[in-house]
């Protein structure tokens, strides 16, 4: 049981990771702010959900995975505010 | 090699990068951004470290309140920017300032490469004696009554601070709010998160504040978090600043600094020392002077990134 936990940990987190690169990448290569908030929303929302995902299986107790959950969810309104800002005030600037 | 050192030495690396790039970036916006991503990674150093109030407080105030007032002030700079760049320092000031930081550095390096091994500490005494507080965490026991006056005085001195803020105000807007009237799109984004995080913020920094007394945390951290909430609402223009005349803000800004006070003097009246407590009413009086300064905290570290008053009282 504890070998599948396992698994689906280095799986989940993982693939967290790749979103957080592929969000970095894109970050840094992209031509312009709209599309490098589009690559950040991937690390983001993605790549953080799923280390959350892969570090659910971890948590010692119910306790515990509801506040990995909540940092998730804390992250996703916080990541989707700031990109509305951002992008207004580059909308508003013109392109950039 | 394990993993573990191998993550510090990366994060040691890139920490110390980030301090360079700062030092080295010619405009301001990119240093206080570097400054910023510094103060978010310093707290992992002391998380590895083991000593988690620190990293809480540096996340707060390095990373967070530190970053936001920076940033102001970049902005502010932005306009006359250009015409300082122009303005070198001369050879004999820039050889001056390098020669005084890396005496500094040099010092700093030599104290810690020369402390004896293992290195003088407290934290045994202070483990030891915590029973005497009721309190189970030992930074707090060291914070509030082992080095009670340190903090108190710490206290004294964000009060300084403030004051030192709005005396850079002009006599036309003396008193009056600090910053400008925030006006955000009522059903914005903004205006959303500024609605919808607050009583999550307000949970978290006083759970932050009252796990303190057990576990890493207390009213500087709490505080904070409370100061983010509270300048969030501004900025989204759901509120406005007070007008640092206020009565009532002048009270909040010297809670924490007076209701120490009191305390540390009842203990003179009636116990040892100043800031003596009695043992049996070690841990009330510890909360009083913990929940005026989580107070204060918040209030002052508000205040201070809103401002220089600017609009009039009368406004």
């Amino acid at each position: 049981m504890s070998f599948a936990l396992d698994i689906i940990t280095i799986a989940a987190v993982s693939a967290g990771a790749f979103f957080f690169l592929a969000g970095t990448v894109g970050l840094l290569r992209f031509p312009d702010t709209l599309t490098r908030l589009h690559a950040l929303t991937k690390a983001d929302n993605l790549g953080l959900g799923l280390v959350v995902l892969g570090l659910l299986p971890q948590a010692g107790s119910l306790r515990d995975g509801l506040k990995l959950v909540s940092i998730w969810l804390l992250g996703l309104l916080a990541g989707a505010t700031v990109s509305q800002l951002i992008a207004r005030a580059a909308r508003r600037d013109g392109p950039a | 090699m394990s993993v573990a050192t191998l993550l510090e030495m990366v994060l040691a690396a890139v920490v110390l990068g980030l301090g360079v790039w700062t030092i080295a970036a010619r405009q301001t916006y990119a240093a206080t951004v570097g400054f910023v991503a510094y103060g978010l990674l310093v707290p992992l150093v002391w998380v590895r470290l083991d000593a988690v109030d620190v990293a809480l407080t540096e996340a707060a105030i390095g990373g967070g309140l530190g970053g936001v007032l920076l940033l102001g002030a970049a902005a502010q700079l932005r306009a006359t920017e250009m015409a300082s760049a122009a303005e070198e320092p001369g050879r004999v000031v820039r050889l001056g300032a390098a020669a005084l930081s890396v005496t500094i550095s040099a010092a700093l390096a030599a104290a810690i490469l020369l402390l004896p091994d293992p290195a003088p500490t407290l934290a045994p005494a202070a483990v030891a004696n915590a029973s005497a507080t009721g309190l189970a965490n030992p930074v707090t026991n060291v914070l509030m009554a082992f080095r009670a006056m340190d903090t108190m005085l710490e206290k004294v001195v964000l009060l300084l601070a403030i004051v030192g803020v709005w005396s850079l105000a002009s006599d036309r807007t003396w008193g009056g709010r600090p910053g400008p009237h925030h006006q955000a799109d009522p059903h914005g984004a903004l205006a959303f998160l500024a609605r919808l995080l607050p009583p999550v913020g307000i949970v978290v920094g006083i759970y932050i504040f009252w796990t303190g007394a057990d576990h890493p945390g207390g009213a500087f951290q709490g505080g904070a978090i409370l100061a983010a909430m509270w300048l969030l609402v501004i900025m989204a223009g759901l509120t406005d600043t007070p007008p640092a005349s206020s009565r009532r803000l002048r009270l909040l800004l010297i809670a924490g600094p007076g209701v120490f006070l009191v305390v540390g003097l009842g203990g003179l009246c009636f116990g040892l020392a100043f800031l003596a407590y009695p043992p049996t009413l070690a841990k009330p009086l510890i909360l009083a002077v913990e929940v005026a300064m989580i107070l204060t905290i918040a209030v002052t570290l508000g205040m201070l990134l809103a401002g220089v008053p600017e609009r009039g009282a009368q406004q």
